[in-house]
């Protein structure tokens, strides 16, 4: 039987499925158990356990300084600053990205100038936009925003002017004005798609969340693992790293959900 | 007064000319049939109909009014594909019929309730009331044509195109889908024009047959002439029009 043809059985593919973070889990464990026996102060790999203990530690114990439980703190300010960002990205993203679609004379003018923006690396801003907006939230979310935004209005313009001609046609038979065919035509059928793209931009948008709070925050996710860096604490780097991958799959996968909940009709490609 | 006059009208692109000096006229309610090859600008015909192309010479005039420069709302079109709003459901699809021309794209209140009932009418008509609530990506091929036709005929439009609406059909749907148009146009008087591949199509349903072709044909370079209509047939009777005696000739009449 041809390799293509073989399909596996529910239990099967569950345990496929399940197989490699144990695999994973497994490696690592042995591998902290090798350093660990050689040296029982050995910083590197921390035995799971330990990442465990630290943990229960950083979720449930306030700062001995401030007596805040600093990962909350952490995680609600980088989830702020994330939320801010796409939101403002997707926003923008879609009402520009429907103009380029939709109207000739807005493609003229922006497509060209949009696709030039897309190609500056939006890591080589952020010293300027410290710069300009000083080292507060305002420059984190202008960095998640410039990161995310090209790529948000590139795919929904595309998007936009796939949508068959024969619809807009159609449209404009039944008496539609361009804002109607935007509002009942386009909107709709390019929503699917945004929701599409934002879960593709919360990988770059976690990227330079970090990659900015590791330079200049005073709390946040980013901020506090390359804070205990210096004290090579890597039960926290683990915890924190866990935490972000956890909230990033959740999003994701909230979002999913969502675009299957809100846009039944669209069943293909989500 | 013809209803549906084209005169003296070209097309090309850049400078491949596609149909060259076509002039028909049309009279209200009837059902013209328009065949030729592959290429000889019956679809681009059809959007000039439309008027989603403009003609780089001479104009089409519908009723009298001025030339079109974009489809609006007295043309109703049915394309082969894509005819319907995916993202609406049948019902939605029909009250968009008459919403679209409303400042919001939608009614409100009352006009919403009326226009659902009249939409819930319309479908009982094409057969497609069991259906009103499902998206038009679960029915069938034909009941999206049904469909289309239907939302088309809820805008009201003066003239109906068909774009090869029964192309990507299968014979039995086909057959099927002639009697809901004949039915439907015996119903509504409508002016239609109709594209299409099927010469058995065209005869059986029209009541006149343009085809298109191109009058003079280069060899070298085939693109160098445009198309136009080359026979204007009348199709009516099964397209033996004279069949029926105009006069009375005192000869073979004495049958009965």
């Amino acid at each position: 039987m041809r390799a293509i043809n073989i399909k596996p059985s529910r239990p099967l593919a569950v345990f496929l499925t399940v197989l490699p973070f144990v695999l994973v889990f497994i490696a690592y464990a042995i591998g902290s158990d090798i350093r660990l026996t050689a040296n029982p102060s050995d910083k590197l790999l921390p035995a799971p356990s330990t990442i465990w203990d630290t943990a229960v530690r950083l979720t449930t114990e306030g700062d001995r300084r401030s007596g805040r439980i600093l990962f909350w703190h952490d995680t609600w300010a980088s989830l702020k600053r994330l939320a801010l960002g796409i939101g403002i990205s997707a926003s923008l993203g879609l009402v520009i990205g429907l103009m380029i679609g939709l109207l000739p004379l807005a493609r003229s003018f922006l497509a060209q100038f949009v696709a030039v923006l897309s190609m500056i690396p939006p890591l080589a801003l952020l010293p300027i936009l410290f710069i300009v907006f000083g080292l507060g939230e305002l420059s984190k979310v202008v960095l998640i925003v410039i990161g995310t935004l090209p790529f948000i209005i590139r795919d929904l313009s595309q998007r936009t002017i796939e949508v068959p001609q024969e619809l807009l046609v159609k449209a404009q038979t039944l008496g539609a004005s361009s804002w109607v065919i935007t509002l009942r035509v386009a909107l709709p059928q390019v929503m699917p798609r945004l929701i599409q793209a934002v879960r593709l931009s919360l990988g770059p948008a976690w990227l330079f969340l970090i990659a900015a709070e590791a330079i200049a925050a005073d709390l946040g996710l980013g901020y506090r693992i390359f804070l205990v860096r210096r004290y090579l604490a890597m039960d926290v780097i683990l915890t924190y790293v866990i935490w972000i991958t956890i909230l990033a799959f959740l999003m994701d996968w909230t979002l999913r959900a969502m675009s299957r909940k809100l846009f039944p009709w669209a069943e293909e490609g989500l | 007064m013809s209803f549906v006059t084209v005169t003296d009208v070209f097309q090309s692109y850049g400078r491949r000319p596609i149909i060259e000096q076509v002039n028909v006229s049309v009279d209200e309610g009837e059902f013209i049939s328009i065949v030729g090859a592959s290429g000889c600008g019956k679809s681009t015909f059809l959007r000039l109909l439309l008027a989603q192309e403009n003609p780089t010479r001479g104009e089409v005039r519908i009723a009298g009014a001025p030339p079109a420069v974009e489809p609006g709302l007295d043309r109703g079109v049915v394309f082969q594909r894509y005819s319907v709003f995916p993202h609406m459901t049948v019902r939605e699809n029909v009250v968009a019929g008459e919403s679209l021309r409303r400042p919001w794209g939608r009614f409100f209140g009352a006009d919403l309730k009326a226009a659902r009932t009249r939409a819930d009418e319309t479908l009982a008509r094409c057969g497609l009331d069991h259906v009103a609530d499902q998206y038009p990506a679960t029915l069938s091929g034909g009941m999206q044509q049904r469909l289309a036709i239907g939302q088309a005929l809820a805008a009201k439009p003066r003239i109906l195109l068909l774009d090869e609406p029964f192309g990507a059909l299968d014979p039995g749907t086909r057959l099927a889908m002639h009697d809901f148009l004949r039915d439907l146009r015996a119903e509504t008087g409508m002016t239609v024009f109709m594209v299409t591949h099927d010469l058995e199509e065209a005869f059986k349903l029209g009541d006149r047959v343009l085809v298109f072709d191109k009058p003079r044909w280069d060899p070298q370079d085939p693109s160098l002439n445009g198309a136009t209509i080359t026979y204007d047939f009348d199709a009516r009777d099964g397209g033996i029009p004279f069949q029926t005696l105009k006069e009375d000739t005192h000869v073979l009449q004495d049958n009965g």
